[in-house]
């Protein structure tokens, strides 16, 4: 499903930073891939090379055997297949919770109001907050917000879903609400790739377990791996200091 | 928030209150006073003829012959005249006729006369100015919305020209710029246009122009500020939805920073209003040059630009207000 290979990826300002080296991996149809490491390991700069909203210096990215990095991939008919939930939500403010579910269906998916707006009231109903729909996404908590973006991302069919630390903003009691939205989603095989520091998730759900560290994949591996006997002393520093 | 200023008693409110308006009416005073010094004669009455008046029409007979009948018609009394060549009706509202049934006509003799109303020449400069603040401010959004968009393109052919148009603009005076578009360029259009047997463009497309261009480079700052305001994760977002960028401008971005571009929009439309006084030197007989025609035939200056100055006010205020009203109901939605 997905395919990472020798990809680099360097930021020259404000410094220089190798923030990702020679990174290659693989997730495949239907598997959860959770992403760990240090803050600055280059987990965010990996996920948002997987829909350029980073552009790899170097290397080859296949989503569905589609080179993403090919000058000829129209990388919009990609994105569409390709969702993905922030850390900070970036939910439209301007738009109602239901709106924020239509538009891009109405605008990339080229679909029917009615047909848009059937999907939107199913998925709000999915992730638990029907209620909301003619809400503006300021006045729902961080929990809700984050589940309408899931709601969002889903909206488009999507082949997988990325989530870039999607609890991290959030207050503690309403960690568990969005992570059971993800579990529910793995549950009906969605792929997923997720950066989390959320154990628990991690134990419960991934198939497999990407530390990184440094820009680099230090180890890969199931739950019962990482959290039994990792291999490397780096991995055993991490996970010691947030278990 | 927090109250910067601090909290009045009930009594120096009124205190203070009372000491604005007494300043207010003393300038007045003063000013009339002065006025008086040197002879000055107020004739306010003066003023409303030159915004509309009674004007006098005569009808006058354009063929030869007798005049059969007067009948009263619905709205007028219509003469009935019959010649030689034929017969002519005309109407003429009110009494004042000065011809009686049998009476022998030559052409360009008077009927009748009645009293029309006609727009005065302030209100006619009113309205021009009016007419061309609205299409300038047209225009004015238009090339800013393009040349702000351009400014923050990674294509450096557009981002350049956005570059030095915006900097051209801001960097001369707007005079000067009036010059430039009225006796260079408009004289070089003008001259082509006449090659080609084409009729010419009048002095008022040159006078848009140039408040239309110049509103535009200020409009395409406000522009891109108002876009960069706007958090990127917004872009990401719409982008990660597979939305090419002009779709996540269109549907995500432009209108998020609409409101906040609204009030700094809203300060440039209103100099706009006033820059448009300037077009009076290149022939356009906007309020300010109306005024000034008045001025010289009427020797009511006093009066006539206190006028100006106040009708100005009623221009630039509506169109605050306006904006206000705008303001309220986006931030509603
Ligand atoms: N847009 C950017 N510009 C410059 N440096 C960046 C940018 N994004 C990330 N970096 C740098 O790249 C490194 C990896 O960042 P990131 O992928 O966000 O790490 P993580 O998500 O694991 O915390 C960090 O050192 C960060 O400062
Ligand atoms: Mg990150």
């Amino acid at each position: 499903m997905i395919k990472v290979e020798n990809v680099s990826k360097t930021f020259y300002a404000p410094h220089e930073v190798h923030a990702l080296q020679n990174v290659s991996c693989q997730v495949d149809k239907g598997e959860v891939v959770v992403i760990i490491g240090p803050s600055g390991s280059g987990k965010s700069t990996l996920l948002r090379c997987l829909n350029r909203l980073e552009h790899a210096d170097s290397g080859h990215i296949y989503i569905d055997g589609i080179d993403i990095l090919d000058r000829k991939t129209n990388i919009n008919t990609v994105r569409a297949e390709v969702g993905m939930v922030f850390q900070s939500f970036n939910l439209f403010p301007h738009k109602t919770v239901f709106e924020n579910v239509t538009l891009a269906q109405q605008v990339v998916r080229k679909r029917g109001r009615a047909e848009a707006e059937k999907k939107a009231m199913t998925l709000l109903e999915k992730v638990g907050i029907p209620d909301k729909a003619g809400v503006y996404p300021d006045q729902l908590s961080g929990g809700q917000q984050q589940r309408v973006a899931i709601a969002r991302a889903l909206a488009m069919d999507p082949k997988v879903m990325l989530f870039d630390e999607p609890t991290s903003a959030l207050d503690p009691e309403m960690i568990g609400e969005v992570l059971d939205v993800m579990k529910a989603l793995a549950k009906e095989g969605m792929t997923m790739v997720v950066v989390t520091h959320e154990m628990g998730f991690a134990r419960e759900v991934a198939d497999r377990v990407i530390f990184m560290d440094d820009g680099t994949i230090v180890e890969v591996g199931t739950p019962e791996h990482f959290f039994k006997n990792p291999t490397h002393k780096r991995t055993q520093l991490f996970l010691n200091q947030i278990l | 928030m927090a109250q910067a200023t601090k909290q009045l008693s009930r009594r120096s409110y009124f205190f203070w209150a009372t000491v604005f308006f007494l300043g207010i009416f003393s300038l007045m005073a003063l000013l009339y006073f002065a006025t008086r010094k040197v002879d000055y004669v107020w004739r306010w009455y003066r003023v409303p003829q030159y915004f509309y008046y009674k004007d006098k029409v005569e009808v006058r007979s354009q063929i030869e012959g007798q005049v059969e009948k007067i009948v009263a018609g619905q709205k007028a009394n219509v003469v009935v005249v019959t010649g030689p060549d034929g017969s002519e009706e005309y109407q003429i509202p009110g009494k004042d006729i000065r011809v009686g049934e049998g009476d022998y006509i030559y052409p360009g003799d008077i009927l009748g006369v009645h009293q029309k109303w006609k727009v005065g020449i302030l209100l006619q400069g009113l309205w021009l100015t009016l007419k061309v603040s609205l299409i300038s401010i047209i225009f004015g959004i238009l090339i800013g919305l393009i040349v702000g968009l351009a400014r923050i393109s990674a294509n450096p052919a557009l981002k350049w020209s956005a570059i030095t148009y915006i900097e051209l603009i801001r960097g001369s005076p707007l005079l000067v710029q009036i010059f430039i578009w009225y006796f260079v360029l408009g004289t070089v259009i003008n001259t082509l246009l006449a090659k080609n047997g084409m009729a010419q463009l009048p002095p008022l497309w040159f006078g848009v122009a140039s408040l239309a261009v110049f509103a535009g480079a200020y409009v395409a700052e406000i522009v891109r500020a108002g876009i960069q305001s706007i958090h990127r994760g917004q872009m990401e977002a719409a982008r990660s939805l597979g939305m090419t960028y002009p779709q996540a401008m269109r549907h995500v971005i432009l209108p998020q920073a609409f409101r906040r571009i609204l009030p700094p929009l809203a300060g440039q439309f209103i100099s706009l209003i006033k820059d448009s006084s300037l077009l009076g030197i290149i022939a356009i007989r906007e309020l300010t040059k109306a005024t000034r025609e008045v001025v010289t035939t009427s020797l009511q200056p006093f009066e006539l630009w206190f006028v100006c100055a106040l009708l100005y006010l009623v221009l630039t205020f509506g169109l605050s207000m306006f904006v206000q009203y705008l303001e309220r109901r986006t931030v509603v939605s």
